[in-house]
């Protein structure tokens, strides 16, 4: 099982080697890049948001209810539903759900393409479809899974305070002040950086596992699971790590 | 022309090509026929630099690819053209935009230039201008050959390489394919290598026909020889269905 891990794990980075050749006809690139921010980031932004709202909603209701105590004041709770929607909930979470969304799109477009032999008709053209096909993807979830996370911190702010205004859980001004309370803005870097090393992760392994698929059909959707499997035990396990070495 | 020297590939223990010898000439149709497993689909790709052989050379109007630079394959890949089993157009451009693609990476074209190469070549293959903006997915099976025909053909290749391009076709498509290849070919004096099952394209287009055998070449002549060769390989290829085994008959009746 180790040396399938390493041999694996091997194979990737011959990969991103592949990925990481310098395109030699930008304007082919770029063109590429605005379709895929269209296709991974736009098409994104309803799931998002509906996801962010309602997850701020819940951690509101949730805090208020387990620090429902008359000594504890409102802008506590504010505080407790600021730092889990900034710290973990908007970047892990929601790119966990990026990563089923966008990820497995990706594993299995560029499977696809595999087995129908549009990879091979690149290469006969003599254009590299690792990088032709991975880098605009890539780039494009470097450039947008960030700007999603802070639309999604926005987004559960919002939805937290109109979930305690709504139910009368808080007293809506106290609480708005604890938005801002003690707010270290180092936070919200920590949390971008996660959200890029995620989106890295999600660009490239999902790409790894659509471009080396072979055989037919069964295996794209094969290896659409195994990538989004992957990607969820690997930013899980980047969370942890990063959080050591950012927080402590 | 395209020269084959004692060409091999392995795919672990498998020997799938075990030495082939064998020129492939300009202007005309070279037919790779055989049954399935015979090894003509990785002899293609072989000669498209797709896998790696494991020895004999492949040789391009006498540049050697197993001894050119990665800048002079990449420019040798601009002389090729080649036209896929499931034709490989990319579902998420038009017709014109898959078309365009090879002008876009590898020509100096004007966007005016490129647009009247485009239709030119649509319209060579005789796709009609309105069908231009639609993609592969709305397009008929014979249609999207014919797009692939036209993309292959886009930077007026020396070499066209077909896998089975009639497979999945009905038997009038099909005709309408294989004389449309034929055409091109000696239209622009282009060298071309057709994979096929196909016994209709072998009698229609088989300018010189090669059979594979195991990795082998079986044989290899001219269409009218097909049918009135002796050779065992042959025979036992060409006369398996009842349909030509009565033709065969007829023949060497009359």
């Amino acid at each position: 099982m180790i040396y399938r891990f390493m041999e694996g794990l091997g194979q990737y980075f011959l990969f991103l080697g592949e990925v990481f050749h310098k395109p030699e006809h930008w304007r082919e690139y770029s063109k590429s890049f605005f379709r895929e921010i269209e296709l991974l980031g736009f098409s994104s932004i309803g799931l998002v948001a509906f996801i962010s709202v309602f997850m701020g909603a819940v951690l509101t209701i949730q805090t208020a209810i387990n620090l429902g105590d008359p000594f504890v004041p409102d802008s506590y709770i504010a505080i407790a539903v600021r730092e889990g929607i900034i710290l973990e909930f908007a970047p892990t979470i929601v790119s966990l759900i990026l990563a089923g969304k966008v990820g497995s799109n990706i594993a299995s477009t560029l499977g696809t393409m595999r087995v129908t032999e549009q990879m091979d008709a690149l290469r006969v053209m003599g254009i590299n479809p690792a990088s032709y096909l991975v880098l605009p993807k890539l780039f494009a979830c470097l450039l947008f899974n960030p700007i999603l996370i802070v639309f999604s911190m926005a987004l559960g702010l919002i939805g937290g305070y109109y979930a305690g205004d709504f139910l009368g859980l808080v007293n809506t001004e106290i609480y708005i002040m604890g938005y801002f309370d003690d707010f270290d803005p180092f936070f919200v870097v920590y949390s971008l950086i996660k959200t890029f090393v995620f989106a890295f992760i999600i660009g490239t392994v999902s790409s790894f596992f659509g471009y080396n698929v072979e055989g037919g059909a069964v295996e794209v959707g094969k290896a659409s699971t195994k990538s989004v499997v992957t990607m969820s035990f690997s930013i899980i396990l980047f969370n942890y790590i990063l959080t050591n070495l950012l927080l402590q | 022309m395209i020269r084959i020297e004692g060409l091999q590939k392995s795919f672990g223990e498998q020997h799938v090509l075990r030495g082939i010898d064998v020129d492939f000439y300009e202007g005309q149709c070279n037919l790779i026929i055989g049954l399935s497993g015979s090894g003509k689909t990785v002899f293609l790709k072989s000669i498209l630099g797709l896998h790696s052989v494991d020895g004999g050379s492949i040789s391009f109007d006498g540049r050697i690819l197993g001894e050119m630079s990665k800048k002079e394959v990449k420019s040798l890949r601009q002389e090729m053209g080649m036209v896929f089993q499931g034709s490989a157009l990319f579902n998420s451009l038009s017709i014109e935009e898959n078309v365009r693609l090879p002008l876009d990476f590898f020509s100096n074209m004007t966007p005016e230039e490129k647009a009247e190469r485009v239709r030119f070549c649509l319209q060579r293959v005789r796709i009609e201008e309105e069908s231009f903006g639609k993609t592969p997915a709305e397009l008929s099976g014979g249609m999207q050959k014919r797009v692939a025909i036209a993309r292959a053909i886009v930077l007026n290749p020396k070499y066209l390489f077909c896998d089975e391009p009639n497979s999945g076709l009905d038997p009038e498509t099909a005709i309408v394919i294989d004389q449309l290849i034929h055409e091109i070919t000696h239209e622009f004096g282009m060298t071309t290598i057709i994979n096929t099952h196909d016994m209709n394209s072998v009698l229609e287009i088989g300018d010189h026909v090669i059979l594979m055998e195991q990795g082998k070449k079986a044989w290899e002549g001219r269409m009218d020889e097909v049918l009135s060769s002796d050779d065992s390989s042959v025979v036992d290829y060409v006369f398996r269905s009842n349909l030509f085994k009565k033709l065969r008959t007829a023949l060497h009746k009359s």
